[in-house]
């Protein structure tokens, strides 16, 4: 035999399906659209992850400068804790390596006089180090040193794909939060809606020794069957998203399993605590 | 096991219902409360059910007190306390037996528990072989029958019953009467509010307790009868 509380809240269901729907259609539409800005931080973030391991601050270095205190400066410079990697190119070795990775200009470095390549120090970061802020405080340091011309790290496209995922996190939340309230209405309007519908059994609750835990538990089961199902639903609508996104546009990854877990719980305990202030708000009115 | 203390009790919007009522009911007792409609009967009722509170005064039952009771006692103590109204109050899209088991599932009975409870409650009000009847399906009297098996499914110390008889013919009124003086005999007290003096006229030896705008008129314990 089912359990009280779940056999009330499944009969408030087929008492109004199309209440109970709405409720679970809008939390599977707030859940789809942070699904949505979940897949493309996730997937920024993935991309980061890639760039991030490859990202490099280049110091060139002047033409005087002396090779004994470049070398000890690489040394400094690969002790720093964000540092992986000191590579050392000399003025030869860099055009060495760009007439191999540049072989159509070949014929434009064999008639050069001089080599115009400025030697350069190759500074890789370490994966977790390798943010806007960390790069440019390395960079900064690295400027210090007399001998060096420059310094580069791409900071402009760095900072903007940091920037992209900060704008997606926000849009993830933001939007998250405002069909949360949004659905949370709903829910809070079908509750009452069932609270009222069921006044004369409430009463008779009531009358025959029932405890206000007991007369509100049917409506937060309700409530949690709700969420999950508004959970549910947006979960394989995401899936659907996704894979027409990543079939017919570009090759996307789906969010890992806990972030697709944390969503299904966030929509259940979203009906809960919809249903939870609703039930405090109407249960002493009838 | 019931008592009222000095009990008064106003409305909000001013007018009073009870002008310091006491008496009190003892374990296994039989009592009618009559009076005309507004007398305050069913004000007494609610307050002994703790349904409502007293302006002043004291209402004790079974060990509880209305100026100290918490909101979740309350829950409690009307497990102890069956109510049987004139309109019956049964859910109208349950059978008899879930009417009656409704009772016992609120309270958190187990299954096997309601089901043999149930039955065992349908043959004492003489529905044994409607127990799947919804509500429509039913006499008056039936309805009735079912809505005081409800109020002894938790197997109560006293029922209240205010007006059970007025919206039952001659008939069914004397059955719905005779089940509560086995229920009566069988050491459960009764409280009956009625305007229906005939039930009263008839039955001499029985406890009376007459209400006249929120005044006890007479109490036939006070006056040596009863």
């Amino acid at each position: 035999m089912m359990p009280y509380v779940v056999r009330e809240a499944l009969r408030a269901f087929r008492r109004t399906p199309l209440l109970a729907g709405l409720s679970a259609g809008m939390i599977g539409l707030s859940l789809f659209l942070v699904g949505l800005f979940g897949i493309a931080a996730y997937n920024i973030r993935r991309v980061l992850e890639r760039v991030e391991s490859r990202v490099e601050v280049i110091a060139y270095l002047r033409d005087d400068a002396i090779a004994e205190l470049v070398t000890t400066a690489q040394q400094q410079i690969g002790e720093y804790p964000e540092v992986r990697e000191v590579i050392y190119i000399t003025k030869e070795a860099a055009l060495l390596k760009a007439r191999r990775e540049l072989p159509e200009f070949e014929t434009l470095f064999g008639g050069l006089d001089a080599n115009p390549l400025p030697a350069s120090l190759e500074v890789m970061m370490r994966p977790n180090q390798s943010g806007p802020e960390a790069v440019e405080a390395v960079a900064a340091r690295i400027r210090q040193y007399p001998f060096v011309d420059d310094v580069r790290y791409g900071s402009e496209w760095l900072d903007k794909v940091y920037l992209l995922r900060r704008v997606a996190g926000t849009a993830t939340v933001v939007l998250g939060i405002s069909f949360a309230l949004v659905a949370s209405l709903i829910i809070g309007a079908a509750i009452r809606m069932a609270i009222y519908a069921r006044r004369d059994e409430i009463a008779i609750m009531r009358l025959v020794g029932a405890t206000e835990d007991f007369v509100r538990r049917p409506f937060l089961i309700e409530g949690l069957l709700t969420g999950l199902g508004g959970g549910v639903l947006a979960l394989g609508v995401t899936w659907l998203a996704f894979a027409i996104i990543s079939r017919s546009v570009f090759r996307l990854e789906f969010m890992p399993g806990t972030w697709t877990l944390i969503g299904v719980i966030a929509g259940s305990g979203l009906g809960v605590l919809a249903s939870a202030v609703a039930v405090r708000r109407h249960l002493h009115e009838v | 096991m019931i008592k009222l203390i000095n009990v008064h009790k106003e409305y909000a919007k001013g007018g009073s219902a009870l002008n310091g009522v006491s008496f009190e009911l003892r374990k296994g007792e039989f009592c009618f409360l009559t009076g005309h409609s507004g007398a305050g009967k069913s004000t007494i009722m609610r307050l002994i059910h703790m349904a409502d509170h007293p302006s002043s005064g004291e209402v004790r039952v079974a060990g509880y007190r209305s100026s100290t009771i918490k909101p979740r006692e309350i829950a409690h103590l009307r497990r102890k306390i069956g109510y049987v109204f004139q309109d019956f109050r049964l859910l109208t899209d349950r059978t008899a037996s879930a009417n009656i088991g409704f009772a016992l599932e609120v309270t958190g009975a187990r299954p096997a528990v309601i089901r043999t409870k149930v039955g065992r409650l349908l043959a004492q009000v003489g529905l044994a072989a409607k127990s799947e009847a919804l509500p429509a399906e039913l006499s008056g009297g039936e309805q009735q029958r079912v809505a005081v098996a409800r109020a002894l499914a938790n197997d109560p110390l006293v029922l209240l019953a205010d007006e059970p008889t007025g919206n039952l013919d001659e008939r069914a009124t004397w059955g719905i009467f005779d089940l509560f003086r086995e229920i009566n005999v069988s050491g459960t007290a009764v409280l009956l509010a009625t305007h229906n003096l005939d039930l009263v006229r008839r039955n001499p030896g029985m406890r009376v307790i007459e209400i006249d705008h929120g005044n006890i008129v007479f109490d036939s314990a006070a006056n040596g009868g009863g």
